[in-house]
């Protein structure tokens, strides 16, 4: 589904990345682990088009047989693509209510033009009762439909997180990103967050690549893991092979 | 969405209270008096439409006096008489494509408001990739540029002599139906997707572009929104005054539409429209600050420009203290669980 070749990104004289391979087929969940600094987000922003890297080549089919590069498009082509993200320090639009986020999700979709929204004709209003409808769907989803009126940023964080994940499921991925979403979360709710990444990837037909620091989040729910660090990629496999690779013991405890 | 309805209620009890006063002020009224409810109403426009790209969709834009220059010249040569047009180009004759034509108000308002929009177009394609205060620099520099290419061109705008004797068609039916017209306009395009987009980009433009908003798409359309409402009341001031020049569009034009702005609150359309009509009272009201005050000991002299300083110091004051805007109420702070 995703195939990443040959990925190097310099930022002047810092190479971030450096020649990174990967791949992540259709209904897997694909993890990227490494220590603090190791390039991981740097590889999501080039994936969604934040970044264009220096060198290296992304391909996305969304479907069989079909095929899009992605180095060089736009962000918000890559998320009509089919490829949506979540932020590591959480990106809410927090002024708006916790209702709208997700809505908004969902305006990739809309095939109205502006006008008939401000005139509110059939076919506008119709499908806007469709957006409202999913949306309070992905709401109770998560948990949050007594909130749904509240400004997002009045969420606590566990809250937001699930808010930036359900905002993401709005807008139709076939991949989705998640960058360290248990991140600041206590063991409970860590456990919950396992359950309910499962749990979407099954309902929404969804392929998931993500980061994160937790191991026990990572070892249990992916099938291949990708260890970076300092940009380089020292090893790749399942979470057996990784957790006994000496160099990943290496990069994360340090020498001896 | 009972909300909304009650907002509907609210605002349809607005519109009949004002048809109200109007019947009333437009019986019982002197000219100066029915001038400033119609420059209210124009205000009321140019106020919404930019909080439309400022406070909506966040880009901080000083072009409005560009675009009401805009408006307001396409309006004055479309509906001029043939006659008068003779006398006013008397240094240098008009451009003959111009010189025979007249039109009804309606078409050369609607003219203004989409050859603003067109240019809003044409001039944000560009300027749009820019991000604050360089946005600001910008806009205020196409503003600038209008202005001199339109003391400039003689034969086509009779250059820094102005034009007089345009036909006032506006009154406060006008003025306050298309203030109304703007009102609804901008009220729906915010309520629907299209303008929860516009403020998705205000909150955070990377997240909004990571959610599929093409954010130049968007920027583009919600500039050309704000400048075809500028033009057009651009057009409304050009028929009610009857006569402008290029100096009438300075940043100080800008500046009041700001004023009001800032006053109602970014992104709040209720406040806006308060803060238009107050913010036009009270630039007459307080024109006594611009003349001598006798106190009867003592004989003050007048300082042109005071009431300027009054309204920059409540300027000051709002930003420091309320940046919500003066008419908000501040709900929703009590039931914040954990600011961060």
């Amino acid at each position: 589904m995703l195939k990443i070749e040959n990925l190097t990104m310099k930022f002047g004289g810092v190479v971030a990345c450096s020649s990174f391979n990967a791949e992540v087929k259709r209904g897997q969940i694909v993890g990227l682990i490494g220590p603090n600094g190791a390039g991981k987000t740097t590889v999501f922003n080039v994936i969604t088009g934040v970044y264009k890297p220096t060198e290296g080549q992304i391909t996305f089919s969304p479907r069989e047989g079909e095929q899009h590069r992605l180095v060089g498009l736009k962000p918000d082509r890559i998320a009509q693509l089919g490829i949506c993200r979540t932020f590591q320090n959480i990106r809410l639009f927090g002024q708006l209510s916790v209702l709208d986020n997700i809505f908004i999700g969902n305006h990739l979709r809309l095939r109205s033009n502006v006008f008939s929204s401000v005139l509110r004709l059939p076919g506008y209003t119709a499908e806007e009762r469709e957006i409202y409808e999913k949306s309070m769907y992905l709401l109770e989803k998560i948990g949050l439909q007594d909130f749904r009126n509240e400004k997002a940023s009045s969420l606590p964080y566990g809250m937001q997180r699930r808010l930036e994940m359900a905002r993401a499921l709005a807008t139709n991925p076939k991949l989705l990103l998640l960058d360290e979403p248990a991140a600041g979360m206590n063991p409970q709710e860590t456990n919950e967050l396992i359950g309910f990444i499962q749990e979407i990837k099954e309902e929404f037909d969804l392929t998931i690549f993500l980061i994160e620091h937790h191991m026990e989040v990572i070892m249990e729910i992916s099938e291949k893991i990708y260890v970076l660090d300092h940009g380089v990629l020292i090893a790749e496999g399942s979470p057996g092979e990784v957790q006994r690779n000496e160099k990943v013991i290496e990069a994360y405890l340090g020498v001896g | 969405m009972r909300d909304k309805r009650r907002t509907d209620l609210i605002a349809l009890a607005a519109l009949v209270c004002t048809v109200v006063v109007l019947l009333l002020a437009n019986r019982y009224l002197d000219d100066y008096k029915i001038r400033i409810i119609n420059l209210s109403g124009i205000y009321v426009t140019l106020g919404l439409s930019m909080n439309l790209i400022n406070g909506f969709t966040g880009l901080f834009s000083l072009g409005h006096a560009g675009f009401m220059a805009v408006g307001a010249y396409t309006v004055a040569l479309l509906t001029m008489p043939i006659p008068m047009k003779e006398m006013n180009f008397f240094f240098q004759p008009i451009v003959p494509w111009l010189a025979n034509v007249e039109v009804g108000f309606l078409p050369a308002l609607l003219a203004a408001g989409l050859i603003s929009a067109f240019l809003g177009v044409l001039i944000g394609a560009p300027v749009l990739r820019l991000r604050d205060d360089y946005l600001a620099i910008a806009t205020l520099g196409f503003a600038e540029i209008i202005r001199v290419v339109f003391t400039n061109t003689q034969s086509l705008t009779n250059g820094a002599l102005g034009l007089k004797g345009i036909p006032n068609y506006t009154n406060t039916w006008w003025s306050w139906g298309v203030a109304f017209f703007t009102i609804w306009f901008v009220s729906f395009l915010i309520r629907g997707s299209y303008g929860k987009a516009f403020m998705a980009i205000r909150e955070d433009e990377v997240a909004a572009e990571a959610m599929g908003i093409n954010l130049f798409k968007h920027k583009v359309l919600s500039f050309a929104f704000a400048s075809f409402f500028a033009g057009i009341a651009g057009g409304l001031l050009a028929s009610l005054l009857g006569t402008i020049d290029p100096n009438m569009f300075r940043i100080t034009l800008t500046f009041n539409i700001l004023l009001i702005v800032v006053l109602g609150g970014l992104g709040r359309i209720a406040g806006t429209v308060v803060a238009a009509v107050i913010v036009t009272v009270m630039m007459e009201a307080l024109r006594f600050l611009d003349e001598s005050i006798n106190l009867g000991f003592i004989q003050l002299k007048g300082i042109p420009g005071m009431r300027m300083v009054v309204f920059s110091i409540i300027l000051i004051l709002v930003v420091l203290l309320r940046k919500e805007g003066l008419f908000t109420r501040l709900k929703g702070r009590e039931s914040s669980y954990a600011e961060n």
